[in-house]
Formats: C-alpha cells, structure tokens, sequence
C-alpha cells in the first residue's frame, strides 16, 4: 500500500509476477529502494493470480505448483520495497521515465534503473468463430478458477495444443469438472522434429514426468482426446454452440457452450518494441523475443528484461532471470563487486540451465499448428477492426509490403488490443503471401500509450521534464 | 532511358510523375522505402485552402478545383469529403484576428474565407464548447484519405508510364552533358531532367546539388480515439491554440495540430514526445468537454522538413540547368499535392507556369541567414 | 434475454456476495468476483455489440490484453469488465456500438482547461 505518490524510485519493476517479485526481493535483501508495479490489484503476475486470497479448496484443484508461489510474496513485506497495484504502465523511455495510470489517473515515475517483467501472453490461435462468446482463451479459463473458483458450463471442449491445456483440463478434472473434449491441435509430424531434443529432456525429466502425470490422469478420466485435428470452426449465432474440425480425414461436430482454446504463449513485447530494441525470430518457438545478454540487459543503459517477457521458459526459470537482472542492477549500482556478480551469476545460470533442459523438447513438440498462422479468409485476425486473413492478402496483391503499410490499407491493429492479438498473424499472413521469411516482413510499430489512456488523465498529468513552448531540443 | 528523375517518391514526386506522364513523358521516380512512407502517407488528410500563407493560396485555390475532380484525374475519389474546415475563435479578441484576416484575402480577389458567428458555429458543430464566439470556415474545404490518395496518385502514373522504384535511396548525384546520372538503390540512371520532391530530405539532396536550404526535421505528432457515435463534421482548427481536429467515419477520433516529437530521419524513426502529446490532450479537454473519458489508442508522429519562413521550396533549381525542387511543405503539403506536380510538369515543357511561384524560390532565405528565427508552423 | 446456465462456483461456502445490476436486473457476485466472472457466473456471456460490425462479444483473456469484454460501469463506457472488481451496487451495461458523447455542457458545470 502506498502513502504518497512517489515520482521517483531507484529501481522500478514492471510485473509482480515470478520474475519481478524474485527481482525484488534480491534487491530489497541488499537494501535497494524498488517500486514493484502490476496492473493487477496483487501481486503473483498471471501465474499466481489470485494467490493470496487462494483457500484449501483451491489450492487442491490448482495444485502444488500453483501453491508454492505464494513464498514469493514474501518480498513484499520487505522494507524498501513498494507495490503499487492496479497501475497500468503506458510507457517506458530510454532514460527511464515511467508513465502509468491508477485509477483513471495518469503519474509519471522517474527511475534509475527499470527491470520489465512483463510475462506471457497468449499466442493468438485464430480460426473461424474464434470472436463468438463462450470462446476463451485457457488462460482465462484458469483465472476464472483462481480468482474466482469458477467452473464453466457443460458442454465443456479444450482445443490446442500445449501443456497448459493438459494442465487446466487436469484441474478441472480434480474440482470435478466434465470436459467433453480435449480437440488436440499438435501437427502429427512434431514428434519427428521433438526427438533430438528428447536426451536433453530426459536428464531434466521432472517437467516430462508432470507432462506423462497429466496425460495420464486425462486419459483415466476417459476424457475423449482427438489428435492432430485440423480446420477448426466455432458455430453458433450470439453465441459458441458447437466445434467442428477434422481429424484423419473425417469432420466431426462437438456440440458446447464453453469453448477454450490455447496453442502456447508468447513473450509480452509491447515495451521493448516500444523502446526500438532489436527482437529475434525464435523457429522453434515460433515468435519474436528481444535480444538480452546475461543480466538481460537491453543495450539501453539502465533497462533490463526478464522472465517469461524475454523468452518463454516459464515460471520457475522466470525466477532465475529475475534474479540476475537484479544482479546486473546490483554491479552497475556498483552494490557487489565483480568478483561477486561472477559467483551469484554463476549459481543463477546453474539453475537456469537445469530449468531449460526440457525446454527445446517441449517447444519442437507444441510448435503450433501452421493453420493458426495462415488461417483461411473467413476468419477474423484483427479482432479489434474485424480484419479477415483474406482481406490481409488482398492487401499484398494491392502491393502491401508489411504490417505497418497493413495498417493504411485497412486499419489492423490499430484498435485498443494495439496487435497483441493479431500481430503475429498478419505478420506471417503477409509473409506467406509474398512468400518471404516473418524476420524480413517484420512486426507493427508499437509506441506509447501501450495502453488506452482517456484524454482527461493525459491532459491533467504531471510530466515530468515537459518543457516549454515545443521545441524538442529546449 | 527516362525523360525526367524524380527524387522522391510521396504526394509531390508522384505528382509531377502523374503531370509529367499525361504529357507523354516517362518519368522515373526514385523512392528510398516506399511510397506514402512518410509525410505524405501518415498526415491528418486535411484539405483545406483556410488559413494558407497569402502566397500559397492561389495554388491552394487552384488545388481545391482538382480536389473537387479528383476522381477524374486518379481514377479514385481518395476519401475525399466536403465537409468543411472551421477555425474557432475562443474570444472577441481571436474572431476579430480572424475576421481582419479574411478581410485581407478578401482583397487579394480571393472569397473562401467566411467569417460565422455563435449560432451558426454551433449549428455546425453542436458538440463545441460554447465558450466559443465565432469562427472562420471554408465550407468547401474538406479532408482525404492521405495513404489512399498516394495510391491513386502512383497507380495512374504507373498506368500512364511512370516507372516508380521503391527501395531506392540516392547515393550520387553526379552533373553529365547535357543531363543527370543519379546513382540509387546499387543502380544507375541518366535523364535530361532532375525533381527533387525528397520532403523531409529535400535539403540534403538540394545540398548534392550545391543549393541546401535551411530545413528543420520535425516529427508532428498525431492522436487517435477510441470508437466515438457521431458529432463533428467539418474539420476543426482553433485560432488560439494548435489542434486539427477531425472524426472518421468509423466514430475515431483524429487529434493533431503541431506537437512535436523526437525525428532522427537517418534511421527513418520519429517517436513522440509526452509532454506534447498532454497539451495536444488539454487542448482537446478545453474545446470539447465531453470528451474528458473518451481514450486515446495510438498515438505517432511523422518526419515533415520545415522551411524557416513555413512555405515550401518550389520552382527551378537555381545552381543548375534542368533541375527543380518540390519540398518543404511545413506541414501542409497535402492538399498542395495535385497542383505542385501540374506546376514542376509546366516548368519542364514550357520553362514558365501561371501560378506564381516566386515567393518559393529556393534562394529567397538570405533574411534567415541574417536571423536565424523560425515561423511557427501551422 | 435468454438466460443459459453461466459459470458455476467451486463448493466454497462464506464468500461475501455482492449485489449488482445488470442491464437494470439484479446479478448476485461474490466478493473478489471481476465484473466479468460475475457476468459469466450468472450466464451473461457477451457485454457488448462491436462498433464495427455490430457482431457480439464478450470475455476472451480475462488479463486485460484483448478488449472484448468491454461494458458500460456506472454510466462510463468502454470499461474492461475482467479489470474491474465488484462492490455492492455497480451497475453494468452492455455496449452497443460506439460510445456515446455526453451532453454539452457537462452537468456539472466544470471549469474547462488550458
């Protein structure tokens, strides 16, 4: 809880979920002042949500991983350290300064240095009838259960791919849940790919054996489990009636009223391409990631990147990041030593490395279906300005080289979403169509606000810095 | 081997492409990303003669006649809309400016600048505040579609000949007998005839040419809403404050007017500025109240050369034979655009246009020199 | 409207219950419920028509990212539902198309910017 608004701090960490709390803490312990910020009310990112208010019932139904996050809220009782909840970060500058929002109220934060932690979002996994209602993300599913011990209505379907799927219908299963379906969207031919990874994930084999636990309690529940399914579709008028797809050769029909759909996620970019850095294509991941170095470090002096933000590689290894970005805060800070830095270092990336050794074997299995990246021209793939993949490609045969000229053509992406859901797909739309590599289309410009902000709060904020009359360079 | 080199390839050079091209000629344009990359294809699409530098507005004049057959000249209407420009007067003092103005292109032969009082300013646009006395208005003003206008401008210039290159930044510009060898995008061309319609780099071409004139890169910035139902339909301008202002026909709202950002043009980026952007906001809250709550979705800024004086570079190269120059638009270039071809096309074939250009001599900037002061632009 | 069953509660006795309005019909929630939970809870899947198409929509992400869930709270349009928790007496509206302007002046008389 904060007394007074503060306008500057000396380490701001944007996201309180595993990386930014375990930042925190590392930092707290060696006496730094940090101002954690999340725009959710607590913290626990999106993991951990609702960790705090979790009873028994809930604990037993999200099982031990879900509970053992609650430690890490531990940090914020630490002196030195300050939440603030419901803050939604707009935007970060190069030099540092924060603007965010609380409560319809915009505040400017100056700080000296800044670690985003700004997690995962869902991949986009568009199809026909994607935009109905009763269609959700698992993710969304998984919120509904941790924050408000919510169970959705029957006919339930699952349909992707990935372990979060096996994950939630697992859950659902222990809370006494029916689930129709799970609609498998894994390619056949991934396993192909999977099998070199395989020795790797053997010897980190803890994450294989929850993964085998999972699939196994599915299949005794006799939950009905379709594989390599293709052509996706969601019926219904005002609302998700049924699912149908295709699956060796045959279509099938599933009624539902609860459709909840997941083909991975991705890192949450918005602030580093706000900031202009230089992002990666991952093949085996199938998106963007920023390039970091140890400490994740940007180039730009003073801003780290860590967990899920930087890279997928989940909860437990987002602890690690977070830890030596807040190492690297401490050795530029000139807190530690090097000699120090090398040892604590050393001992992160230990940890790191044995979080990650199952990590290209689960990424080469759930690489996500080619359709999902190259859906037919019915379907919506700018939700927000209900731009269809066709529409997409009649702008390149109009000449279209990229999503930004995308954006003249026929405005995707620029509503409120601002491309989270729908950036990578016209990005490989268009990049299919002119049959180039994604690296080479590229991604939207992204600038601030990173979110909506009404004009009111932006005309009664306090900039900081802002100078008179308009000269930039006054 | 082309007739003429156009050195840019946004609304200017793909005018004069257009003019050049209906005169049988075939140009060659020459664009370092693509055309519509910048200014000309990212700006608020106003279209408008009200408010003009005196010297612009027999070219404004002339353009607005285009705009009003534009459908005939690019085969596509561009979005275009009449719906009118309006400036407000927030006081006695700001109308009578306004009314003095007009009073003056009065004189100059020229009728679009009406002046309107309280009732019918907020007959026309209820939802103003009603702090407001009076405004000026261009009731045949309007706006267009800027990306969709560069589109039409380049697709009949490519079907009446042009050969328009993207990716093709000039590296050399070299002098030959008798006409230009430009070097661009790791290829060589030659013609007789050389147009530099570079905006924002006009003055670093001009430089290769031994005539750089003073040019400021902004970066003005713009604002978009959220979905809004319905309430303005002319374009907004205020005396008093800068905002241009105007609602799309899907109900967002378009908030621009000056602010500037952050340009670096060497590495094509121009990001905007907070403090900019929140007086942008504030300008808009003191106008229309009621738009307190309704949000901002994006927000960008664009890359625009200014001249110290705020009206283009328009006419001969005066260091050179067979060069001409089309650039510094301040701003408001856009509804320039089919007129400032027309005329670099009458310069090529005839040596003379009837509109008069001379106050956009790139030579005219020895008072700059002297001052080193900016004008404001509008 | 047709009520089909909505989201139901994992057995939790002693959570709070909250009473809000929805399109002018009482909607109970629990304490800690998001608008949107209580929307789903009680059956109400879709909380808007879009401005572009007037198609329905309703929560997508639940994490504030997507935008769909958008609703008019206590006469403010274009709230996200899944980012606003419920207290006793909200009143929830569904969007249908654009949000409206407010009449000029505001009722309030308040004092314009500079």
């Amino acid at each position: 809880m904060e007394s007074r608004v503060r306008t500057e701090t000396q380490i701001a960490i944007i996201g309180a979920g595993p990386a930014g709390l375990a930042a925190a803490d590392l930092l707290a312990e060696a006496g730094c002042e940090v101002t954690l910020l999340d725009e959710q009310p607590a913290a626990g990112g999106q993991i951990y949500r609702g960790i705090a208010s979790a009873n028994a019932e809930r604990l037993r139904v999200l099982g031990t991983d879900y509970a053992a996050g609650r430690k890490l809220l531990g940090v914020l009782d630490r002196p030195g350290v300050t939440f603030i909840g419901g803050a939604t970060v707009w935007e970060v500058t190069r030099e540092r300064r924060i603007s965010y929002s609380v409560g319809g109220t915009a505040r400017s934060l100056a700080a000296r240095r800044v670690i985003a932690c700004t997690g995962a979002t869902e991949r986009p996994m568009p199809f026909p009838g994607w935009t109905l209602p009763g269609v959700m993300t698992v993710g969304a599913g998984q919120i509904l259960l941790k924050t408000s011990g919510l169970l959705p209505p029957a006919p339930l379907v699952l349909a992707g791919s990935g372990p979060l799927l096996y994950l939630l219908a697992a859950q659902y299963l222990a809370a006494g849940q029916a689930i129709s379906a799970i609609v498998e969207t894994t390619p056949g031919g991934n396993w192909r790919n999977a099998l070199r990874h395989l020795p790797g994930a053997l010897i980190g084999n803890r994450y294989l054996r929850k993964g085998l636990m999972l699939l196994a309690r599915i299949r005794r529940a006799g939950v009905a489990h379709y594989r390599g399914a293709t052509g996706l579709r969601a019926e219904g008028t005002s609302r998700v009636e049924a699912l149908t797809f295709t699956v060796r050769g045959r279509t099938r029909r599933l009624p539902c009223a609860t459709l909840l759909i997941h083909t991975g996620v991705m890192p949450n970019l918005q602030i580093t391409r706000s900031l202009n850095l230089v992002h990666d294509w991952d093949a085996l991941q199938q998106c963007w990631r920023p390039q970091l170095d140890d400490w994740g470090g940007t180039g730009i002096d003073g801003i780290h990147v860590a967990g899920d933000g930087g890279g997928i590689a989940g909860a437990e290894a987002a602890v690690h990041s977070g830890r030596l970005a807040a190492i690297g805060c401490l050795a530029a800070l000139e807190l530690i030593g090097p000699e120090d830095r090398e040892r604590r270092t050393a001992a992160e990336r230990r940890a790191l490395r044995a979080q990650n050794r199952a990590r290209p074997f689960l990424d080469a299995l759930y690489t996500p279906a080619p359709e999902f990246l190259d859906p037919p021209d019915e379907t919506i793939v700018c939700r927000c300005e209900e731009v269809t993949a066709g529409k997409i490609r009649e702008f390149v045969d109009l000449g279209c080289l990229g999503p930004n000229q995308a954006k003249s053509f026929g405005r995707p992406g620029m509503g409120p979403c601002q491309g989270r859901y729908c950036g990578i797909t016209v990005s490989a739309i268009i990049a299919a169509r002119r049959r180039v590599s994604i690296d080479e289309v590229g991604y939207y410009r992204i600038r601030p606000p990173l979110k909506p902000i009404t004009l009111g709060e932006l005309a009664a904020m306090d900039v900081l810095d802002e100078s008179d009359g308009d000269d930039p360079d006054a | 081997m082309p007739d003429a080199i156009i050195i840019g390839g946004g609304l200017h050079g793909l005018s004069a492409a257009l003019h050049l091209a209906r005169a049988g000629l075939k140009p060659l344009v020459l664009e370092k990303d693509y055309p519509g990359r910048h200014a000309s294809g990212v700006n608020a699409g106003g279209v408008r003669r009200l408010g003009r530098d005196f010297a612009e507005i027999p070219l404004s004049v002339e353009a607005m006649r285009l705009w009003h057959g534009i459908a005939d000249i690019v085969g596509d209407d561009c979005g275009f809309i009449r719906c009118g420009q309006v400036k407000v007067a927030e006081t006695e003092a700001e109308l009578q400016i306004l009314r003095d103005r007009a009073a003056q292109v009065a004189v100059l032969g020229f009728d679009h600048e009406e002046i309107i009082g309280r009732e019918e300013l907020l007959r026309i646009v209820p939802a103003i505040s009603e702090r407001c006395v009076g405004a000026m208005i261009c009731r045949a003003d309007g706006a267009a579609n800027p990306f969709r206008t560069v589109m039409a401008f380049r697709r009949r210039a490519v079907e009446l000949g042009a050969d328009i290159r993207s990716g093709s930044p000039v590296a050399h510009i070299e002098r030959r007998a008798g006409g230009w060898s430009v070097e661009a995008g790791g290829a060589r061309f030659q013609a007789s005839v050389l147009v530099n319609a570079a905006g924002a780099w006009g003055s670093q071409i001009a430089g290769l040419l031994g005539e750089a004139p003073p040019l400021r890169i902004d970066a003005p910035m713009l604002m978009i809403t959220e979905p809004v139902a319905p309430f303005l339909t002319p374009v907004l301008g205020a005396e008093g404050r800068k905002l241009s202002f105007k609602q799309f026909e899907n109900g967002t709202v378009l908030i621009g007017g000056g602010h500037r950002g952050k340009a670096e043009p060497g590495l094509n980026l121009a990001d905007t500025r907070l403090g900019g952007l929140r007086q942008s906001a504030a300008t808009v809250v003191a106008l229309f109240p009621q738009l307190r709550a309704t949000r901002i979705v994006r927000a960008w800024a664009g890359i625009e050369g200014v001249t110290p004086d705020g009206i283009p570079v328009l006419g001969p190269s005066v260091a050179s034979e067979g060069a001409y120059h089309s650039f510094g638009y301040s701003y408001h270039g856009f509804q320039l655009g089919p007129v400032t071809g027309r005329i670099i096309a009458d310069l090529i074939l005839h040596g003379v246009t009837d509109l008069p250009i001379a106050p956009f001599r790139i030579d005219r900037f020895s008072e700059f020199h002297r001052t080193g002061a900016w004008r404001e632009p509008a | 409207m047709p009520k089909d069953s909505g989201f139901r509660r994992l057995d939790e006795a002693g959570a709070a219950t909250v009473a809000l309005e929805f399109e002018g019909s009482v909607l109970m929630a629990r304490s800690g419920d998001t608008v949107a939970a209580a929307m789903l809870a009680a059956g109400h899947f879709s909380g808007r028509n879009t401005p572009v198409s007037g198609a329905p929509r309703g929560p997508f992400c639940m994490m504030g990212t997507c935008f769909d869930c958008l609703v008019e709270i206590d006469g403010e349009p274009n709230i996200q539902a899944c980012m606003i928790a419920v207290v006793e007496g909200t009143k929830v509206r569904r969007m249908k198309g654009a949000r409206p302007l407010p009449a000029n002046p505001l009722p309030n008389g308040e004092p314009s910017e500079d």
